[in-house]
């Protein structure tokens, strides 16, 4: 178990949005080595990187990878950790986009042993340590955050205070679905039928019950499922202020 | 920098896109780490106050009678994204000062949302042409989601810096980091020299 600092999940102002008291450290740029790598689901490929000197992340937190040209071009894109802090190693999963430049290089050409720069841990909002009774709703890459807060909440016992609501088209499409499944997550399937739940994109009734005595919403996808998800928790009577939403990828 | 093994990219630079940035075309990626607000614009209000000769307060009507301003050219996020050759509509923040006052012993700005986020500048980044308030993108209302009805747009800085349902500039004579800042992000922000994280 690693230790995190102390009350990094407590607001200190009431008056406007609740910033963390504590600041996530950042690390600089690391040369973390490849040491595994696999594709779970047809689109998704799992890194676990061995970071030199790896600064504890907390739940929720982020990193970003840079790739480098021999011709100094670099892409750099964010990533959020999925494994837990306790974790020796730093687990990614990353959704292969349709002519993603980053995505499909990790996809394609990435073995173990293979050299990648990486810095973070990055955020210090979108994180939850296990103090707070909490709902956490994700979809499609959205749901690595997720991963980590829920080994995080294993690591500590406190699975007890983690509502986990996760999303995809279908079973297959869904990262970590057994372990989501095993951890008693509720699945929202929009293509597929699944536990007597008709197939559909997330709604109202797919909350109703799960708010009870959540103190902090967490929602985490692309930007159109992250709007219908916070807007959801809103309107059924969660605190705005409460609500911290982390959004990935392109919008027109 | 150490190359990756086998990467070689497949976009290539625009000299308009800073180091890192890549060209998202005709899209417009939305970061926010907050529930998109609902603002009711008759009780909308934007206001500069803290080191001004007179702190002032403007309705929706009013900042929409002053001299209209727009900025055409490129943003740039730090999450690697940058939109080119795009425009809004609104007003010069330089306008707004000239109205309030600002006092010679102000330096900084803190940036206030409606949510209550926050983000702060240094005073000679906001002022000089460098910053407007805008309500239109591409001649359309801003939507909601992008800051609508009204953001800061301080297009030179990573775009976190052009804060959302903006209601609030208040000039100090020291730097108070904002949301984001506080955050892990750096303090002033510059996209062409890469100032994403607190310590770059
Ligand atoms: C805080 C944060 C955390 C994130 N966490 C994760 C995560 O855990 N897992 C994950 O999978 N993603 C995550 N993302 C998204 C991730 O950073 C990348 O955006 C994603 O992997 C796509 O990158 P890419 O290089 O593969 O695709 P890009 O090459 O950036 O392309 C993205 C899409 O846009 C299109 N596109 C881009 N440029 C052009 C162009 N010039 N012309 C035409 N089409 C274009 C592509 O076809 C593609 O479908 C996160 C993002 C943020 C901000």
């Amino acid at each position: 178990m690693t230790d995190l600092p102390a009350g990094t999940d407590d607001p200190h102002s009431t008056d406007g949005p609740a910033v963390p008291a504590v600041l996530a450290p950042v690390g600089g740029w690391r040369t973390a080595t490849v040491a595994g790598i696999d594709h779970p689901t047809a689109h998704g490929v799992r890194l676990r990187l061995d970071v030199p000197d790896r600064v504890d992340h907390l739940p929720g937190q982020h990193y970003v990878l840079r790739l480098t040209a021999p011709d100094g071009y670099t892409a750099t894109r964010s990533y959020s950790i999925a494994s837990a802090p306790s974790d020796p190693l730093l687990e990614l999963f990353v959704e292969v986009l349709p002519d993603g430049e980053v995505s499909g290089f990790l996809d394609e050409v990435v073995e173990p042993g293979d050299e990648l720069e990486v810095r973070g841990p990055i955020g210090g909002w979108f994180v939850w340590t296990g103090e707070r009774q909490a709902v956490a709703i994700g979809a499609g890459s959205g749901v690595v955050p997720l991963v980590s807060m829920l080994r995080h909440a294993r690591d500590v016992g406190r699975t007890d205070a983690l509502t986990l609501v996760t999303g995809a088209r279908t079973l297959a499409d869904l990262p970590y679905a057994d372990e989501f499944r095993a951890a008693g997550a509720h699945l929202v399937l929009s293509r597929e039928d699944h536990d007597g739940r008709p197939a559909g994109r997330l709604a109202a009734a797919d909350l109703a019950g799960l708010l009870t005595g959540a103190e902090r919403g967490f929602v985490c996808g692309s930007a159109g499922f992250a709007e219908t998800a916070s807007v959801l928790l809103a309107d059924l009577g969660m605190d705005v202020q409460q609500i911290r939403v982390e959004r990935f990828g392109p919008t027109s | 920098m150490a190359i990756t093994r086998g990467f070689t990219g497949r976009r290539r630079t625009d000299p308009r896109l800073p180091p890192g940035q890549y060209d998202v075309g005709r899209d417009f990626p939305v970061l926010t780490a907050e529930v998109t607000p609902r603002i009711n614009l008759d009780r909308w209000t934007m206001t500069v106050d803290g080191l001004v000769a007179n702190p002032i307060t403007w309705t929706w009507n009013e900042i929409r009678s002053l001299t209209p301003s727009t900025y055409r050219g490129d943003i740039h996020c730090v999450t690697t994204w940058s939109k080119l050759d795009t425009w809004f509509g609104g007003v010069s923040v330089d306008e707004l000062f000239a109205a309030s006052g600002v006092l010679p012993t102000a330096t900084h700005v803190l940036a206030t949302s409606t949510t209550g986020y926050t983000t702060n500048l240094p005073l000679d980044d906001i002022r000089g042409g460098k910053a407007w308030l805008v309500w239109t993108h591409e001649d359309k209302p801003l939507p909601t989601e992008h800051g609508g009805p009204i953001r800061l747009l301080v297009p030179h800085l990573y775009f976190w810096k052009s804060a959302k349902w903006i209601t609030r500039l208040t000039l100090l004579d020291h730097d108070e980091r904002g949301f984001w800042e506080r955050n892990g992000y750096h303090d002033h922000g510059d996209p062409w020299t890469e100032e994403r994280y607190s310590g770059d």
